[in-house]
């Protein structure tokens, strides 16, 4: 009979079992979630990450052996982003109708952010380099990391600050939505798009398609706006 | 079908060159939902084929995030020792953002039209 652990040995080095891993505990996320009520502390994402992250440090497996399976979902972020143009173009007319507006309102949205996270963990005494690696926290991964490297920061730390943003927008960006009385589809999903990238935009877009267009939209120009605004604002206030 | 896929994949490997011949500062995949909208724009229509593999791609849009965020583990140490200012630097700038995303299109937009707004009998979300 084979060993336990030779079959643990030949399995944890075929991508097959963080693959399945992934799978498993995205859809037992999403079970969860709808159980609640679709209870946004119960977001799928957090419950998922969760989830792996307690099998990872259990069974006592690195980040890059679990990555080495889990790439083939993380690759098609990519094409889904692409994708996101079809949503976008059904909502063409949405768009030329209020593009000044929409303009105006990521703007707004870019550097709220940016200063505000800074500002606000400047007063909470955070240090210089978690201060540069939170500054583009609202921008989508692999443009807030270009922005904190050219701030002089260190860009590992920056996703983990872009995806805890991602999951907190997703999750209170309802409720804060409701709150205010906001009722225009596309101003719901500009917020979350703006707020939290792509996690916000997949959240908008589970909920409303106008909401998703606009998201999408939103994450793309926030990321031209912040790439644009984040250093010069850095540079006027710190020197 | 995987006509579209290709040209999907194609759209993001235009969009790859694009961002890194032109280096301005956005992502290859957000390059390529540019090249993508205006080749829809050209078309002037979506075919229903491209729909259904966008579909496919986008239905599950947040489970494509999950192995990139595991990576949070790597940093538990660091985000451990300073998370008091972290975390309530990152709960109000990130509900501040929303609000004022929001209050501004909502007060620059042109009312939206009846189809474009939640309605009291939505899932309000």
């Amino acid at each position: 009979m084979t060993d336990i652990r030779d079959i643990w040995v030949y399995l944890s080095a075929s991508p097959l079992l963080h693959l399945t891993l992934t799978l498993v505990a995205y859809q037992a996320g999403l079970a969860i979630y709808k159980r609640s009520g679709m209870n946004p502390l119960f977001n799928p994402v957090f419950m998922s990450v969760v989830m792996v992250v307690s099998v990872l440090v259990a069974t006592g497996t690195r980040y890059d052996s679990y990555f080495d399976g889990a790439q083939f979902v993380h690759f098609l972020l990519g094409p889904a982003t692409v994708a996101l143009a079809i949503p976008l173009y059904r909502q063409i007319a949405l768009v030329r109708r209020s593009a000044v507006a929409l303009l105006a309102s990521i703007a707004a949205g870019s550097v709220t952010a940016a200063t505000s996270a800074v500002g606000i963990g400047w007063l909470l005494g955070a240090s210089h380099d978690t201060l540069i690696s939170m500054a583009p926290k609202s921008v989508t991964t692999p443009v807030a990391m270009a922005i904190t490297e050219r701030l002089g920061g260190l860009p590992s730390l920056t996703p983990a600050f872009v995806l805890m943003t991602g999951i907190l927008g997703a999750m209170m960006g309802p409720a804060i939505l409701n709150k205010l009385a906001v009722k225009d589809w596309a101003a719901r999903g500009l917020a979350m798009g703006v707020a939290s990238h792509g996690i916000g935009t997949a959240r908008a877009l589970q909920v409303n398609e106008v909401a998703g267009a606009f998201a999408g939209l939103a994450m793309g120009l926030n990321a031209l706006a912040s790439a644009l605004l984040i250093p010069l604002l850095w540079h006027l206030a710190f020197g | 079908m995987l006509g579209y896929l290709t040209a999907i994949f194609g759209c993001q490997l235009l969009g790859e060159l694009f961002a890194t011949a032109s280096g301005l500062p956005v992502p290859g995949p957000v390059c390529g939902m540019a090249i993508l909208f205006a080749a829809l724009l050209i078309k002037g229509s979506i075919p229903p084929d491209l729909a259904a593999v966008g579909g496919a791609l986008l239905d599950n849009l947040s489970l494509l995030f999950i192995p990139a965020a595991v990576g949070v583990m790597l940093h538990a140490r660091l985000l451990v020792q300073d998370w008091v200012p972290m975390s309530i630097a990152l709960i109000i700038s990130t509900a501040l953002t929303i609000v004022v995303t929001a209050l501004v299109m909502s007060r620059l937009a042109p009312p939206a039209p009846e189809s474009a707004a939640l309605s009291a009998s939505d899932d309000a979300t």
